[in-house]
């Protein structure tokens, strides 16, 4: 099978379109996990028992089950119970819960590098929970951590191919259609590999500047 | 506030509130693990007046200070801080042990400032200070900024205002925390070993600021440190304290000029060799 440029030319706008999908899921799948890996990792330090260990057992169970499977469940398994979304919000949320596992322990990370004597300062000046997180806690704790998780962007956005298997048009299942319409597949998936090559390395490059700006100090 | 008979200390009052102003300890036991760091501890402080407290490292001193700030709990016994147990309080007729909004109350009255300083890294000096007055007491932006200059102004760094807390010496920041505690108008200051960890040229500067404080208001200080010549000049009482109790406890001529205890002759040798 030879490369055919022509045909290259004219599938890479349906290819492009199922990238932004792709994007579109792995950006808002990241602020999913940014959001409820801050919120695991809070709990994680409440002092009511119950809270915080069921959190960890929560959290634990979520990395340790495979996305795919997740993201089966939460297709195929929960509109059973009347909860259903569509497929892209699906991934979304699907990519967004997986990847919250890693983030709250990122966080927990960051949270727990806080010198003991910061919690005791806010607690000798009697402020209340809320400012102790969010004024002193997590504004040191969060900083320290952005490159770590910037590197779990790009992670998810390696992952985000299997939304293909709950029927998100992102950009495998572009190729798969393109390929299985024409019955040529060298083009396609040629192309799909060099785009995330393309995405992942300026993310890395971005990735850098991160963490010239927020590793060293 | 119900004002009992201070006789009756260990007794836990029905109301949980013990009467009397200021500082009590009472039989207060605090053990890490298997060591013994308080050992059926009485003293108590009387609104205004100045108590230092030294003795060997270990023998205990910080840790009085960390109860009080409620950092650490008591094993047993019971501290008074202005008439309210720090565990326990009043719900309907019974004791029950102290919630979190009955710790704020009793932390409103009380400031602390730590030998490492612990200032805020992600605020300027400006906002480390202003931070808990606008957040804790609800005051105005502007009332906590004029409030957080007046105090900048009285440890000698109105030039500060907006540095950051890294751009100052060991000296400076410590009298930042100062600034920052004081903003928070407790009636009773904490120091634990504030000159400790600074180099030895920086730690005038932080006593000059302290006696300032100490001859200016009537606040209530409990000063952990060795530095025998400010505890001279500031406190009214010296306590000495080995293995968590109190060997020997008198004024700072007493205590600094004829100690009759052993123990507090050894330490007060010791620490004057150093110098």
């Amino acid at each position: 099978m030879i490369w055919d440029w022509h045909f290259a030319g004219k599938i890479l706008p349906d290819l492009l379109r199922g990238l932004v999908v792709t994007i579109e899921a792995t950006l808002l799948g990241y602020v999913v996990a940014l959001i409820l890996g801050l919120v695991w990792a809070i709990l994680r330090r409440s002092p009511s028992r119950i809270v915080n260990q069921t959190v960890r057992w929560v959290v634990e169970f979520i990395r340790s089950t495979p996305l795919l499977v997740q993201l089966f469940f939460l297709f195929f398994a929960l509109p059973s119970t009347g909860l259903q979304f569509s497929a892209l919000v699906t991934g979304i949320i699907g990519l967004g819960l997986h990847y919250s596992s890693y983030t709250s322990e990122v966080y927990r990370a960051g949270i727990a590098d806080v010198p003991v004597g910061q919690w005791e300062a806010a607690t000798a000046l009697n402020l209340p929970r809320r400012r102790v997180w969010f004024g002193v806690v997590l504004p040191q704790a969060v900083r320290k951590v952005i490159p770590t998780l910037a590197n779990y962007l790009i992670a998810m956005f390696k992952d985000s191919p299997l939304l293909l298997a709950i029927t998100v048009p992102e950009m495998l299942h572009s190729a798969y259609d393109v390929g299985a319409r024409s019955l040529r597949f060298l083009e396609p998936m040629t192309i799909v590999g060099v785009l995330f090559v393309i995405v992942s390395v300026l993310s890395s490059l971005l990735l850098r500047r991160l963490e010239f700006r927020y590793g060293n100090n | 506030m119900a004002t009992t008979d201070s006789a009756d200390g260990a007794v836990l009052p029905e109301d949980g509130t013990a009467g009397t102003d200021g500082i009590r300890f009472d039989g207060v036991v605090k053990r890490f693990g298997d060591n013994v760091v308080l050992r059926e501890l009485d003293f108590s402080v009387a609104p205004g007046e100045r108590v230092t407290l030294i003795g060997p490292s270990g023998s205990g001193k910080t840790t009085i200070l960390r109860l009080l700030m409620t950092l650490e709990k008591v094993d047993e016994g019971v501290i008074w801080v202005n008439g309210r147990s720090l565990s326990h309080m009043k719900r309907g007729e019974r004791l029950v042990p102290a919630d979190e909004k009955h710790l704020r109350r009793i932390r409103s009255d009380i400031g602390m400032v730590f030998q490492q300083f612990n200032l805020f890294p992600n605020m300027s000096v400006l906002r480390n200070i202003t931070e808990a007055p606008t957040h804790v007491l609800g005051l105005s932006k502007d009332e906590a900024n004029e409030r957080a200059r007046a105090l900048l102004d009285l440890v000698g760094l109105a030039d500060k205002v907006d540095a950051h807390p890294s751009r100052l010496s060991g000296g400076q920041q410590q009298r930042v925390a100062i600034a920052r505690a004081l903003a928070m108008q407790p009636k009773i200051l904490l120091l634990d070993e504030v000159t400790s960890a600074l180099d030895p040229e920086l730690v005038a500067g932080v006593l000059d600021v302290l006696r300032d404080i100490a001859n200016e208001t009537d606040i209530t200080m409990l000063c952990v440190t060795h530095e025998m010549g400010f505890a001279r000049d500031v406190s009214n009482r010296v306590l000495m304290f080995d293995q968590g109790q109190i060997v020997e406890e008198g004024t700072p001529a007493k205590i600094f000029s004829e100690p009759e205890n052993q123990r507090t002759q050894d330490f007060l040798h010791a620490v004057l060799d150093q110098r």
